[in-house]
Protein backbone atom coordinates (compact mmCIF):
# COMPACT_ATOMS: atom_id res chain seq x y z
CA UNK A 1 0.00 0.00 0.00
CA UNK A 2 0.77 3.58 -0.69
CA UNK A 3 -0.53 7.03 0.31
CA UNK A 4 0.42 9.77 -1.92
CA UNK A 5 -0.46 13.56 -1.08
CA UNK A 6 1.27 17.17 -1.56
CA UNK A 7 1.92 19.11 1.42
CA UNK A 8 4.59 22.22 1.69
CA UNK A 9 5.25 22.43 -2.14
CA UNK A 10 6.20 18.63 -1.71
CA UNK A 11 5.07 15.78 -3.27
CA UNK A 12 5.47 12.89 -0.84
CA UNK A 13 4.77 8.89 -1.31
CA UNK A 14 5.08 6.46 1.61
CA UNK A 15 5.51 2.99 1.22
CA UNK A 16 3.47 1.71 3.82
CA UNK A 17 5.10 -0.98 4.82
CA UNK A 18 8.77 -0.40 4.10
CA UNK A 19 7.90 2.93 6.11
CA UNK A 20 9.79 4.32 3.00
CA UNK A 21 9.26 7.63 2.60
CA UNK A 22 9.79 9.79 -1.41
CA UNK A 23 9.47 13.15 -2.00
CA UNK A 24 8.71 12.94 -6.09
CA UNK A 25 8.22 15.11 -8.73
CA UNK A 26 5.05 15.33 -10.68
CA UNK A 27 5.81 13.04 -13.08
CA UNK A 28 6.73 10.35 -10.77
CA UNK A 29 3.17 11.61 -8.45
CA UNK A 30 1.37 10.38 -11.55
CA UNK A 31 3.47 7.33 -12.80
CA UNK A 32 2.71 5.92 -8.98
CA UNK A 33 -0.69 6.94 -9.07
CA UNK A 34 -1.32 4.69 -11.91
CA UNK A 35 0.63 2.26 -11.26
CA UNK A 36 -0.62 -0.94 -9.61
CA UNK A 37 -4.16 -0.06 -11.86
CA UNK A 38 -2.69 0.61 -15.21
CA UNK A 39 -0.67 -1.20 -18.18
CA UNK A 40 2.94 0.06 -18.55
CA UNK A 41 1.94 1.66 -22.11
CA UNK A 42 -1.07 3.32 -20.64
CA UNK A 43 0.88 4.83 -18.19
CA UNK A 44 3.03 5.93 -20.76
CA UNK A 45 0.71 7.17 -23.15
CA UNK A 46 -1.26 9.38 -20.50
CA UNK A 47 1.71 10.98 -18.64
CA UNK A 48 3.73 11.56 -22.04
CA UNK A 49 0.33 13.49 -23.18
CA UNK A 50 0.56 15.48 -19.82
CA UNK A 51 4.10 16.49 -19.48
CA UNK A 52 6.18 15.67 -22.83
CA UNK A 53 7.47 19.45 -23.77
CA UNK A 54 6.58 20.78 -20.86
CA UNK A 55 9.29 22.24 -18.60
CA UNK A 56 10.17 20.34 -15.00
CA UNK A 57 12.58 22.87 -13.00
CA UNK A 58 14.26 24.23 -15.98
CA UNK A 59 14.15 21.35 -18.18
CA UNK A 60 11.98 19.78 -21.35
CA UNK A 61 10.49 16.81 -20.41
CA UNK A 62 11.10 13.90 -23.37
CA UNK A 63 9.37 10.63 -23.50
CA UNK A 64 12.81 9.45 -22.50
CA UNK A 65 12.07 11.04 -19.48
CA UNK A 66 8.75 9.30 -18.93
CA UNK A 67 10.22 5.81 -19.42
CA UNK A 68 13.29 6.48 -16.89
CA UNK A 69 10.84 7.14 -14.70
CA UNK A 70 8.73 4.38 -14.83
CA UNK A 71 11.49 2.37 -14.65
CA UNK A 72 12.78 4.27 -11.34
CA UNK A 73 9.68 3.42 -9.56
CA UNK A 74 9.78 -0.70 -10.83
CA UNK A 75 13.63 -0.25 -9.07
CA UNK A 76 12.07 0.73 -5.95
CA UNK A 77 9.32 -1.88 -6.04
CA UNK A 78 12.00 -4.27 -6.83
CA UNK A 79 13.91 -2.90 -4.12
CA UNK A 80 10.86 -2.95 -1.23
CA UNK A 81 10.26 0.38 -1.32
CA UNK A 82 6.99 0.81 -3.29
CA UNK A 83 4.31 -1.32 -3.47
CA UNK A 84 5.27 -3.55 -0.54
CA UNK A 85 2.77 -5.98 0.48
CA UNK A 86 2.03 -6.17 4.05
CA UNK A 87 3.35 -9.59 5.23
CA UNK A 88 3.24 -8.50 9.59
CA UNK A 89 -0.71 -9.71 10.44
CA UNK A 90 1.23 -13.54 11.91
CA UNK A 91 3.67 -11.03 13.99
CA UNK A 92 0.60 -8.85 15.91
CA UNK A 93 0.27 -10.73 18.90
CA UNK A 94 4.11 -11.99 18.90
CA UNK A 95 5.55 -8.81 20.84
CA UNK A 96 3.08 -8.76 22.97
CA UNK A 97 2.57 -12.85 23.85
CA UNK A 98 6.62 -12.61 24.60
CA UNK A 99 6.47 -10.32 27.11
CA UNK A 100 2.53 -11.28 28.58
CA UNK A 101 2.35 -10.12 32.01
CA UNK A 102 5.26 -7.53 32.18
CA UNK A 103 4.20 -4.28 33.34
CA UNK A 104 6.49 -1.26 32.66
CA UNK A 105 4.06 1.89 32.70
CA UNK A 106 1.63 3.12 35.66
CA UNK A 107 -0.15 5.89 35.62
CA UNK A 108 -0.23 7.02 39.35
CA UNK A 109 -3.39 8.81 39.93
CA UNK A 110 -1.85 10.52 43.10
CA UNK A 111 -4.43 12.88 43.98
CA UNK A 112 -8.50 12.36 42.60
CA UNK A 113 -9.13 15.96 43.38
CA UNK A 114 -7.95 19.06 41.88
CA UNK A 115 -7.86 22.41 42.49
CA UNK A 116 -8.94 23.56 38.96
CA UNK A 117 -12.53 23.02 38.26
CA UNK A 118 -11.95 22.77 34.45
CA UNK A 119 -15.79 21.78 32.72
CA UNK A 120 -13.69 19.84 30.08
CA UNK A 121 -12.22 17.73 32.19
CA UNK A 122 -11.61 14.09 30.96
CA UNK A 123 -11.34 13.25 34.41
CA UNK A 124 -14.52 14.85 35.56
CA UNK A 125 -12.47 17.97 37.53
CA UNK A 126 -9.91 15.01 39.55
CA UNK A 127 -12.99 12.70 40.42
CA UNK A 128 -12.87 10.11 37.37
CA UNK A 129 -16.59 9.65 38.45
CA UNK A 130 -15.91 8.68 41.76
CA UNK A 131 -15.38 9.83 45.08
CA UNK A 132 -12.53 12.35 45.87
CA UNK A 133 -9.46 11.01 47.67
CA UNK A 134 -5.74 10.85 47.74
CA UNK A 135 -2.85 8.44 47.15
CA UNK A 136 -1.16 7.47 50.23
CA UNK A 137 2.30 6.39 50.64
CA UNK A 138 1.65 2.65 51.64
CA UNK A 139 -0.96 2.56 47.97
CA UNK A 140 1.84 3.74 46.24
CA UNK A 141 5.01 2.47 47.51
CA UNK A 142 2.81 -1.52 46.59
CA UNK A 143 2.46 0.23 43.45
CA UNK A 144 6.35 1.09 42.75
CA UNK A 145 6.83 -2.68 44.19
CA UNK A 146 3.97 -4.41 41.98
CA UNK A 147 5.94 -2.58 38.54
CA UNK A 148 9.05 -4.09 40.00
CA UNK A 149 7.49 -7.85 40.43
CA UNK A 150 5.77 -7.38 37.03
CA UNK A 151 8.47 -6.15 34.89
CA UNK A 152 10.38 -8.92 33.98
CA UNK A 153 13.86 -8.01 32.36
CA UNK A 154 12.42 -4.64 31.63
CA UNK A 155 15.06 -2.49 32.44
CA UNK A 156 12.89 1.26 32.36
CA UNK A 157 10.35 1.77 34.08
CA UNK A 158 8.08 4.61 33.30
CA UNK A 159 5.89 6.31 35.95
CA UNK A 160 3.29 9.20 35.66
CA UNK A 161 2.24 11.39 38.69
CA UNK A 162 -1.16 12.00 37.61
CA UNK A 163 -4.72 13.42 38.45
CA UNK A 164 -6.63 15.40 39.05
CA UNK A 165 -3.57 17.63 40.30
CA UNK A 166 -1.13 15.45 41.73
CA UNK A 167 0.59 18.33 43.41
CA UNK A 168 -2.07 18.16 46.20
CA UNK A 169 -0.73 15.23 47.57
CA UNK A 170 3.00 16.66 46.75
CA UNK A 171 4.47 14.93 50.00
CA UNK A 172 3.21 11.00 49.03
CA UNK A 173 5.19 12.41 45.61
CA UNK A 174 8.29 13.05 47.24
CA UNK A 175 8.34 9.94 49.22
CA UNK A 176 7.91 7.64 46.29
CA UNK A 177 10.29 8.88 44.37
CA UNK A 178 12.67 8.60 47.74
CA UNK A 179 11.47 5.09 47.86
CA UNK A 180 11.70 4.01 44.15
CA UNK A 181 15.32 5.53 44.13
CA UNK A 182 16.28 3.38 47.31
CA UNK A 183 15.13 0.53 45.68
CA UNK A 184 15.75 0.83 41.97
CA UNK A 185 19.51 -0.59 42.13
CA UNK A 186 19.20 -3.73 43.87
CA UNK A 187 16.51 -4.47 41.24
CA UNK A 188 18.60 -3.30 37.84
CA UNK A 189 15.66 -1.03 37.56
CA UNK A 190 15.95 2.63 36.20
CA UNK A 191 12.43 4.58 37.10
CA UNK A 192 11.50 7.57 34.91
CA UNK A 193 9.27 9.60 36.54
CA UNK A 194 7.00 12.01 34.93
CA UNK A 195 4.59 14.54 36.37
CA UNK A 196 1.56 16.57 34.46
CA UNK A 197 0.32 19.61 36.76
CA UNK A 198 -1.96 22.17 36.49
CA UNK A 199 0.87 24.50 37.50
CA UNK A 200 -1.45 26.31 40.57
CA UNK A 201 1.00 24.96 43.36
CA UNK A 202 3.98 25.32 41.86
CA UNK A 203 6.55 26.37 43.81
CA UNK A 204 10.88 26.34 44.39
CA UNK A 205 10.14 23.14 46.04
CA UNK A 206 8.66 21.47 43.22
CA UNK A 207 10.85 23.04 40.30
CA UNK A 208 14.19 21.62 42.34
CA UNK A 209 12.39 18.69 42.43
CA UNK A 210 10.73 18.21 39.07
CA UNK A 211 14.49 19.36 37.77
CA UNK A 212 15.65 16.96 40.20
CA UNK A 213 13.88 13.89 39.50
CA UNK A 214 11.40 14.09 36.53
CA UNK A 215 12.65 13.18 33.01
CA UNK A 216 9.48 14.71 31.77
CA UNK A 217 6.79 17.71 32.83
CA UNK A 218 4.01 18.24 31.34
CA UNK A 219 2.60 21.47 31.90
CA UNK A 220 -1.27 22.40 31.36
CA UNK A 221 -1.72 25.99 29.39
CA UNK A 222 -4.82 26.05 26.89
CA UNK A 223 -2.55 29.14 25.08
CA UNK A 224 -4.53 32.27 24.72
CA UNK A 225 -5.44 34.01 28.28
CA UNK A 226 -9.04 34.15 26.99
CA UNK A 227 -9.17 30.45 25.72
CA UNK A 228 -7.06 29.13 28.93
CA UNK A 229 -9.37 31.17 31.63
CA UNK A 230 -12.56 29.92 29.67
CA UNK A 231 -12.43 26.04 31.08
CA UNK A 232 -9.69 26.55 33.55
CA UNK A 233 -10.49 28.23 36.45
CA UNK A 234 -11.09 27.52 40.03
CA UNK A 235 -13.81 26.88 42.15
CA UNK A 236 -14.99 30.51 42.61
CA UNK A 237 -14.46 30.92 38.72
CA UNK A 238 -11.83 32.81 38.13
CA UNK A 239 -8.99 31.69 35.62
CA UNK A 240 -6.07 30.41 36.18
CA UNK A 241 -3.64 32.25 33.17
CA UNK A 242 -2.33 34.69 35.27
CA UNK A 243 -1.36 32.44 37.99
CA UNK A 244 0.42 29.79 36.20
CA UNK A 245 2.14 31.76 33.85
CA UNK A 246 4.46 32.86 35.67
CA UNK A 247 5.28 29.33 37.58
CA UNK A 248 5.52 27.37 34.31
CA UNK A 249 8.01 30.20 33.13
CA UNK A 250 10.03 30.14 35.99
CA UNK A 251 9.76 25.70 36.33
CA UNK A 252 11.27 25.89 32.28
CA UNK A 253 13.90 28.15 32.87
CA UNK A 254 15.09 26.06 35.94
CA UNK A 255 14.62 22.91 33.65
CA UNK A 256 18.50 22.99 31.89
CA UNK A 257 17.07 21.34 28.55
CA UNK A 258 15.75 18.78 30.12
CA UNK A 259 12.12 17.63 28.72
CA UNK A 260 8.95 19.18 29.22
CA UNK A 261 5.52 20.12 27.57
CA UNK A 262 3.77 23.09 27.45
CA UNK A 263 0.29 20.75 26.83
CA UNK A 264 -2.87 22.46 26.13
CA UNK A 265 -5.92 21.42 24.72
CA UNK A 266 -8.62 23.07 21.88
CA UNK A 267 -12.11 22.70 22.00
CA UNK A 268 -15.16 23.92 20.05
CA UNK A 269 -13.73 27.38 21.61
CA UNK A 270 -10.51 27.66 19.80
CA UNK A 271 -10.27 25.37 16.73
CA UNK A 272 -8.03 28.05 15.65
CA UNK A 273 -5.33 26.50 17.85
CA UNK A 274 -2.55 28.08 15.97
CA UNK A 275 -3.33 31.07 17.51
CA UNK A 276 -2.71 29.80 21.39
CA UNK A 277 0.69 28.05 20.25
CA UNK A 278 2.02 31.38 18.87
CA UNK A 279 1.16 33.00 22.97
CA UNK A 280 3.17 29.97 24.09
CA UNK A 281 5.90 30.92 21.78
CA UNK A 282 5.43 34.31 22.86
CA UNK A 283 5.68 33.38 26.79
CA UNK A 284 9.32 31.63 25.97
CA UNK A 285 8.15 27.94 25.63
CA UNK A 286 9.48 25.93 22.63
CA UNK A 287 7.97 22.26 23.22
CA UNK A 288 4.71 22.36 22.96
CA UNK A 289 1.78 19.77 22.48
CA UNK A 290 -2.29 20.65 21.82
CA UNK A 291 -4.10 17.73 22.04
CA UNK A 292 -7.65 17.96 20.73
CA UNK A 293 -10.51 17.72 23.67
CA UNK A 294 -12.06 14.20 24.38
CA UNK A 295 -15.19 14.89 25.35
CA UNK A 296 -18.81 12.98 25.60
CA UNK A 297 -21.22 13.14 22.36
CA UNK A 298 -22.94 16.72 22.27
CA UNK A 299 -20.72 18.62 25.16
CA UNK A 300 -20.36 22.10 24.54
CA UNK A 301 -16.48 21.74 24.04
CA UNK A 302 -16.79 18.89 20.93
CA UNK A 303 -15.25 20.03 17.98
CA UNK A 304 -18.11 19.86 15.10
CA UNK A 305 -17.73 19.22 11.20
CA UNK A 306 -16.70 22.30 10.33
CA UNK A 307 -14.07 23.22 13.27
CA UNK A 308 -12.55 19.45 12.22
CA UNK A 309 -12.16 21.31 8.49
CA UNK A 310 -10.81 24.48 10.68
CA UNK A 311 -8.50 22.04 12.69
CA UNK A 312 -6.93 20.73 9.69
CA UNK A 313 -5.63 23.69 8.17
CA UNK A 314 -4.25 24.71 11.32
CA UNK A 315 -2.41 21.42 11.40
CA UNK A 316 -0.69 22.45 8.12
CA UNK A 317 0.02 26.04 8.70
CA UNK A 318 1.44 24.70 11.86
CA UNK A 319 3.61 22.68 9.77
CA UNK A 320 4.48 26.10 7.64
CA UNK A 321 5.23 27.87 11.06
CA UNK A 322 7.57 25.31 12.19
CA UNK A 323 9.30 25.21 8.55
CA UNK A 324 9.67 29.05 8.75
CA UNK A 325 11.06 29.19 12.35
CA UNK A 326 13.08 26.33 11.88
CA UNK A 327 14.69 28.44 8.80
CA UNK A 328 15.37 31.73 11.00
CA UNK A 329 17.26 29.38 13.56
CA UNK A 330 14.52 29.43 16.18
CA UNK A 331 12.90 26.21 16.08
CA UNK A 332 10.36 24.82 18.47
CA UNK A 333 8.73 21.05 18.79
CA UNK A 334 5.35 20.05 18.71
CA UNK A 335 4.96 16.70 20.26
CA UNK A 336 2.76 15.16 17.58
CA UNK A 337 5.18 16.52 14.80
CA UNK A 338 7.93 14.81 16.25
CA UNK A 339 8.64 11.23 14.08
CA UNK A 340 11.88 10.06 13.84
CA UNK A 341 12.05 8.55 10.55
CA UNK A 342 15.57 6.96 10.89
CA UNK A 343 15.37 5.43 14.56
CA UNK A 344 11.61 5.54 15.55
CA UNK A 345 9.95 1.95 16.55
CA UNK A 346 10.37 -0.88 15.34
CA UNK A 347 7.42 -2.99 13.27
CA UNK A 348 6.65 -5.05 16.43
CA UNK A 349 6.00 -1.87 18.44
CA UNK A 350 4.06 -0.49 15.72
CA UNK A 351 1.46 -3.42 15.04
CA UNK A 352 1.11 -3.90 18.78
CA UNK A 353 -1.04 -1.49 19.84
CA UNK A 354 -0.88 1.13 22.67
CA UNK A 355 0.31 -1.04 25.90
CA UNK A 356 -2.72 -0.13 27.82
CA UNK A 357 -3.91 -2.61 29.93
CA UNK A 358 -1.16 -5.10 29.55
CA UNK A 359 2.30 -2.91 29.61
CA UNK A 360 0.41 0.17 30.78
CA UNK A 361 -1.84 0.30 33.49
CA UNK A 362 -3.62 3.54 35.91
CA UNK A 363 -3.49 3.05 39.62
CA UNK A 364 -6.12 4.76 41.71
CA UNK A 365 -5.41 6.37 45.21
CA UNK A 366 -6.94 3.14 46.41
CA UNK A 367 -4.54 0.96 44.76
CA UNK A 368 -7.06 -0.17 41.43
CA UNK A 369 -6.02 -1.20 38.59
CA UNK A 370 -7.02 -0.06 35.43
CA UNK A 371 -6.12 -0.88 31.81
CA UNK A 372 -5.74 3.16 31.55
CA UNK A 373 -6.03 6.62 32.92
CA UNK A 374 -9.19 7.03 30.70
CA UNK A 375 -10.64 4.09 31.69
CA UNK A 376 -10.11 4.97 35.68
CA UNK A 377 -14.04 4.78 37.05
CA UNK A 378 -15.81 2.70 34.32
CA UNK A 379 -15.45 -0.14 37.03
CA UNK A 380 -16.22 -2.90 34.32
CA UNK A 381 -12.76 -2.04 33.54
CA UNK A 382 -11.41 -2.71 37.19
CA UNK A 383 -8.32 -5.47 36.47
CA UNK A 384 -8.01 -6.12 39.86
CA UNK A 385 -5.21 -3.83 42.61
CA UNK A 386 -2.01 -3.27 43.20
CA UNK A 387 -2.07 -5.92 46.63
CA UNK A 388 -3.18 -9.17 44.24
CA UNK A 389 -2.70 -8.18 40.88
CA UNK A 390 -4.79 -8.68 37.80
CA UNK A 391 -7.54 -10.80 38.72
CA UNK A 392 -10.05 -9.62 35.44
CA UNK A 393 -8.38 -11.80 33.06
CA UNK A 394 -11.10 -11.43 30.71
CA UNK A 395 -10.79 -7.62 30.59
CA UNK A 396 -7.09 -7.97 30.09
CA UNK A 397 -7.59 -10.49 27.35
CA UNK A 398 -9.56 -7.86 25.57
CA UNK A 399 -6.31 -5.44 25.36
CA UNK A 400 -3.88 -7.58 25.01
CA UNK A 401 -6.18 -8.79 21.83
CA UNK A 402 -6.21 -5.37 20.98
CA UNK A 403 -3.74 -4.62 18.08
CA UNK A 404 -4.06 -2.70 14.26
CA UNK A 405 -5.15 -6.00 12.78
CA UNK A 406 -7.57 -7.02 15.56
CA UNK A 407 -9.71 -3.84 13.89
CA UNK A 408 -11.24 -4.33 10.66
CA UNK A 409 -11.45 -0.23 10.01
CA UNK A 410 -7.90 -0.20 9.97
CA UNK A 411 -6.59 -2.63 7.84
CA UNK A 412 -6.68 -0.16 4.31
CA UNK A 413 -5.54 2.67 6.22
CA UNK A 414 -2.12 4.21 5.20
CA UNK A 415 -1.66 5.40 8.39
CA UNK A 416 -2.18 2.03 10.25
CA UNK A 417 1.87 1.45 10.94
CA UNK A 418 2.01 5.49 12.60
CA UNK A 419 -0.68 5.13 14.78
CA UNK A 420 -0.58 1.26 15.85
CA UNK A 421 -4.67 1.31 15.74
CA UNK A 422 -5.08 4.04 17.82
CA UNK A 423 -6.50 4.62 21.30
CA UNK A 424 -8.69 1.95 22.67
CA UNK A 425 -10.20 4.32 25.39
CA UNK A 426 -11.18 6.85 22.43
CA UNK A 427 -12.32 4.08 20.24
CA UNK A 428 -14.59 2.54 23.41
CA UNK A 429 -15.87 5.59 24.21
CA UNK A 430 -16.72 6.90 19.99
CA UNK A 431 -17.92 3.02 19.83
CA UNK A 432 -18.46 0.68 22.30
CA UNK A 433 -15.90 -1.28 21.41
CA UNK A 434 -11.80 -1.00 22.27
CA UNK A 435 -10.92 -2.30 19.05
CA UNK A 436 -14.18 -0.08 17.56
CA UNK A 437 -12.49 3.16 15.55
CA UNK A 438 -12.37 6.74 16.86
CA UNK A 439 -13.15 8.56 13.10
CA UNK A 440 -12.79 11.73 14.05
CA UNK A 441 -9.42 10.91 15.87
CA UNK A 442 -8.15 8.62 13.18
CA UNK A 443 -8.64 12.13 10.55
CA UNK A 444 -7.05 14.34 12.71
CA UNK A 445 -4.34 11.68 13.21
CA UNK A 446 -3.64 11.12 9.53
CA UNK A 447 -3.51 15.14 8.66
CA UNK A 448 -0.62 15.48 11.89
CA UNK A 449 1.11 12.53 10.10
CA UNK A 450 1.23 13.83 6.69
CA UNK A 451 2.40 17.32 8.09
CA UNK A 452 4.70 15.78 10.40
CA UNK A 453 6.46 13.53 7.70
CA UNK A 454 6.60 16.38 4.90
CA UNK A 455 8.95 18.01 7.94
CA UNK A 456 10.90 15.57 7.86
CA UNK A 457 11.10 15.58 4.01
CA UNK A 458 11.76 19.51 4.23
CA UNK A 459 14.54 18.65 6.39
CA UNK A 460 16.35 16.51 3.64
CA UNK A 461 16.17 18.91 0.79
CA UNK A 462 17.56 21.88 3.45
CA UNK A 463 20.50 19.78 4.65
CA UNK A 464 21.07 19.08 0.42
CA UNK A 465 21.02 22.85 0.05
CA UNK B 1 16.36 14.35 -14.22
CA UNK B 2 16.24 13.57 -11.06
CA UNK B 3 12.25 12.39 -10.18
CA UNK B 4 12.88 10.77 -7.13
CA UNK B 5 14.30 11.61 -4.05
CA UNK B 6 13.75 8.49 -1.55
CA UNK B 7 14.84 10.01 2.47
CA UNK B 8 16.14 7.68 4.22
CA UNK B 9 14.14 5.45 6.69
CA UNK B 10 14.55 2.47 9.10
CA UNK B 11 13.77 -0.76 7.53
CA UNK B 12 10.74 -1.85 9.88
CA UNK B 13 11.63 -5.19 9.55
CA UNK B 14 13.67 -6.15 11.97
CA UNK B 15 14.21 -9.42 13.00
CA UNK B 16 14.58 -9.62 16.68
CA UNK B 17 10.68 -9.74 17.93
CA UNK B 18 11.11 -6.16 19.79
CA UNK B 19 12.71 -5.81 22.66
CA UNK B 20 10.22 -3.30 24.75
CA UNK B 21 12.13 -1.36 26.32
CA UNK B 22 10.35 1.64 25.02
CA UNK B 23 7.88 3.81 26.45
CA UNK B 24 4.48 2.90 26.13
CA UNK B 25 2.33 4.96 23.82
CA UNK B 26 0.30 6.79 25.86
CA UNK B 27 3.47 7.82 28.73
CA UNK B 28 4.44 11.52 27.53
CA UNK B 29 2.37 14.46 26.48
CA UNK B 30 -0.70 13.90 24.83
CA UNK B 31 -3.09 11.09 27.41
CA UNK B 32 -5.46 11.24 25.12
CA UNK B 33 -4.73 10.91 21.46
CA UNK B 34 -1.45 8.60 21.38
CA UNK B 35 -0.20 7.27 18.71
CA UNK B 36 3.51 5.21 17.54
CA UNK B 37 5.19 7.16 15.32
CA UNK B 38 6.84 9.55 17.59
CA UNK B 39 8.05 7.63 20.05
CA UNK B 40 12.03 6.54 20.19
CA UNK B 41 13.44 3.09 19.65
CA UNK B 42 15.43 2.33 22.89
CA UNK B 43 17.03 -0.92 21.63
CA UNK B 44 20.38 -0.24 22.82
CA UNK B 45 21.26 -3.71 20.89
CA UNK B 46 19.72 -2.62 17.39
CA UNK B 47 21.77 -3.69 14.28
Amino acid sequence: MIHQYKLGGYNIVLDICSGSVHAVDDIAYDIIAMFESAAKTDILRTVGEKYIGTAIDGETVTAADIEECYDAVVSLRDAGKLFTPDTYESMAGELKQKTAGVVKALCLHIAHTCNLNCSYCFASQGKYSGERGVMSFEVGRRALDFLIENSGTRHNLEVDFFGGEPLLNFDVVKQLVAYARSIEKQHNKNFRFTLTTNGMLIDDDVIDFANRECVNVVLSLDGRREIHDRFRVDYAGNGSWERIVPKFQKLVAARGGKDYYMRGTFTHANPDFLEDIKVMLDLGFTELSMEPVVCAPGDSAELTADDMVIVKEQYEKLAELMLERRREGRPFTFYHYMIDLKGGPCIYKRISGCGSGTEYMAVTPWGDLYPCHQFVGDEKFKLGNVFDGVSNTAIQSEFAECNVYAREDCRDCWARLYCSGGCAANAYHATGSVTGVYRSGCELFKKRMECAIMLEVAKEFEECE
Amino acid sequence: MKHIKTVETKNLCTKNGGCGECQTSCQSACKTSCGIANQKCENKSKK
